[in-house]
């Protein structure tokens, strides 16, 4: 590779920006209160789950509602590892595991259900989640004789920086999928399935295997943020809200573009975290209408709307010169 | 009689007065989703706001419950009809391909979702309400059910199969059945298309909210009771086979027996069983029972 592409302009400002924000993110438990701490790690939660929604959604067009069945799992394997009484693993090996727990489940899941095309893969999932809960409610109340679980608590700083280093080992994945050749497998199956299959890309695979990558972020950041909650039960983790939520973020910021649902998640997480516990029928009545609104009228969300503007300058700046 | 017939009838009897309000729901939902392809997410919330409407009719202004049925349909209809012709139009003709119309649509009624069920959480608050209508036990056959159960299967019925008969019978139900046939050749035939489609919608919502006020009657209702029963409908559209009519109205009855049987086993795994039965029929016959 030519180095010199990476001092060009093309490269130069977006990478300037990219190490001035990741410096100011990794420093931020150091200059600003435990409040923005707490409210950037949520913020930084609901795009892991955005970015990773749309890691498999986006190129291959398959709508997976199972989001909330992963992040559930991640909550429920913290639940069971890090309990506030007795002994607790490392969290830093719990995330993990909970990654890996998804990773697996989604494997499972992919092959059984990917085939499955459009809307029937969109139900499937959605009830996938409904099954996990409704088994583990039945299992609590019946074999362990609980309904929720308390969990050790951890500081806020840790879990804010476990969070951050899993968005940016997320950002780094999407990027690299985006420009691979697995990556350029995935888009033309969302494009012709077919034609993909006859062009010699072992379709399953290669989806199977993005459906579990996307699913392991979930279920780690399901893991980080349960010690933040310290309290769960099925209905808390499995809440349908969190398959939802992700879409509505990434459609709103447009999955087009890799920037598109880091955009959509970061407005509506910080919308969601000063207005939900203040205005909450409001806040989702809003919620309702900004996402018919954007499917109506911006059809590429956020993204799609900036890219348009800057093309409109960059031909305006053509037409003066 | 001996105990475990009287059980058996019981079980019978409880099965198909669930499954009368089940079939009603999940016809709605099938034309809806069969013909008007769109999947939608916020049908519950047309049962939810029948039930309220009929509510507050009863509470506040003593209006038989079983009269708003003649009041709430012509309204729901109304706003089911416009709201095809100004969301769901638009995005069926900016949609490029049907797989990406079914995919904008169904994330719209996610929106109607969240719009309609807080605007009812602004209204009437998140506490549960009720009111007794008919409250008193029939001896059929050994077993007692209450007056109210009995009267809601009875309607659910009538209205499921004049919906049908209305569908098999009629002008527009010809043209509806064309368009879900083949929508591109049903307009090369005269038929207004956009027009069939949105009247499809207005009708599913109707059976929705005509489901909601018989449901009213027996159970008590809160404002985010709708997307239960939306799932119930579309596992029953599935199971149904999705498109079918009478497959939706079958349908309904099978899971209201399924439901009441699982319920009397073990009462905390209900919920559990349909999935599983759903997830398993996706798996194995996507198609449906009386899909073709």
């Amino acid at each position: 590779m030519d180095i010199t592409a990476f001092t060009s302009r093309k490269f130069l400002i977006p990478g300037v920006i990219t190490l001035v924000l990741l410096i100011a993110l990794v420093t931020l438990p150091l200059y600003s209160s435990l409040y923005m701490v707490i409210l950037v790690t949520a913020i930084l939660m609901y795009t892991i789950l955005t970015v990773s929604w749309a890691l498999f959604s986006g190129p291959s067009g398959y709508l997976s509602l199972a989001s909330a069945a992963f992040f559930g799992i991640g909550i429920y394997t913290s639940a069971m590892l890090l309990p506030n009484t007795g002994v607790v693993l490392p969290l830093l090996v719990v995330v993990a595991l909970g990654g890996v727990i998804s990773f697996i489940v989604a494997l499972l899941v992919g092959f059984l259900t990917l085939r499955l095309r459009g809307i029937y893969f969109a139900i499937f999932t959605f009830g996938l989640v409904e099954l996990i809960k409704q088994v583990l409610i039945y299992y609590e109340i019946n074999i362990t004789g609980t309904r929720g679980r308390f969990i050790v608590l951890v500081e806020n700083e840790h879990i804010f920086w476990i969070m951050l280093a899993l968005f940016i080992l997320l950002m780094l994945t999407t990027y690299f999928l985006r420009h691979s050749k697995f990556g350029l497998a995935l888009q033309s199956i969302g494009e012709n399935e077919e034609a993909a299959a006859h062009r010699g890309i072992n379709v399953t695979m290669v989806k199977v295997i993005t459906f579990a990558i996307s699913a392991f972020f979930m279920g780690a950041a399901g893991a980080v943020i349960a010690t933040k909650w310290t309290y769960i039960d099925p209905y808390i983790a499995f809440n349908a809200l969190f398959s939802f939520l992700p879409i509505l973020m990434a459609i709103f910021g447009g999955i087009g573009q890799i920037y598109g649902p880091v955009i959509g998640s970061v407005v509506f997480a910080y919308l969601e975290e000063t207005l939900l516990t203040k205005f909450p029928y409001y806040y989702m009545l809003t919620f309702g209408i900004v996402l018919v609104g954007v499917i109506l009228f911006l059809p590429g969300g956020l993204a799609g709307l900036i890219q348009r503007l800057w093309r409109r300058r960059l031909r305006g700046q053509h037409a003066n010169t | 009689m001996p105990d475990s017939i009287v059980r058996v009838l019981d079980i019978a009897i409880g099965g198909l007065l669930t499954g009368g309000i089940y079939a009603l729901i999940a016809m709605g939902l099938s034309l809806q989703y069969g013909v008007a392809r769109v999947l939608n997410i916020a049908h519950g919330e047309f049962i939810m706001l029948g039930a309220f409407t009929t509510f507050t009719l009863y509470t506040v202004f003593g209006i038989n419950p079983l009269l708003s049925l003649v009041i709430i349909g012509p309204i729901i209809f109304i706003i089911g009809f416009l709201l095809h012709r100004t969301l769901f139009t638009r995005l069926r003709i900016s949609a490029p391909n049907p797989d990406a119309y079914a995919a904008s649509s169904m994330l719209a009624t996610f929106g109607l979702l969240f719009i309609i069920q807080n605007l009812a959480l602004l209204g009437w608050g998140a506490d549960l309400r009720s009111y007794s209508y008919l409250n008193f036990g029939v001896n059929l056959g050994g077993a007692i059910f209450a007056a109210n159960r009995l009267v809601t299967l009875g309607f659910a019925i009538g209205i499921g199969l004049g919906f049908y008969i209305f569908l098999v019978r009629s002008r527009i139900g010809k043209a509806i059945r064309a368009a879900a046939q083949d929508p591109e050749t049903a307009g090369l035939m005269g038929v207004n298309i956009n027009l069939v489609l949105a009247i499809c919608f207005a009708l599913g919502a109707v059976m929705a909210g005509l489901a909601g006020t018989l449901l009213s009657m027996r159970f008590p209702i809160t404002p985010t009771m709708g997307l239960n029963y939306t799932i119930i409908a579309i596992i029953i559209v599935v199971l149904g086979g999705l498109g079918s009519i009478p497959g939706s109205f079958i349908g309904g009855f099978i899971l209201g027996i399924i439901g009441t049987i699982v319920n009397y086993i073990e009462p905390s795994l209900s919920l559990a069983a349909y999935y599983f039965i759903f997830m398993l029929l996706l798996l194995v016959r996507p198609k449906g029972i009386f899909g073709k």
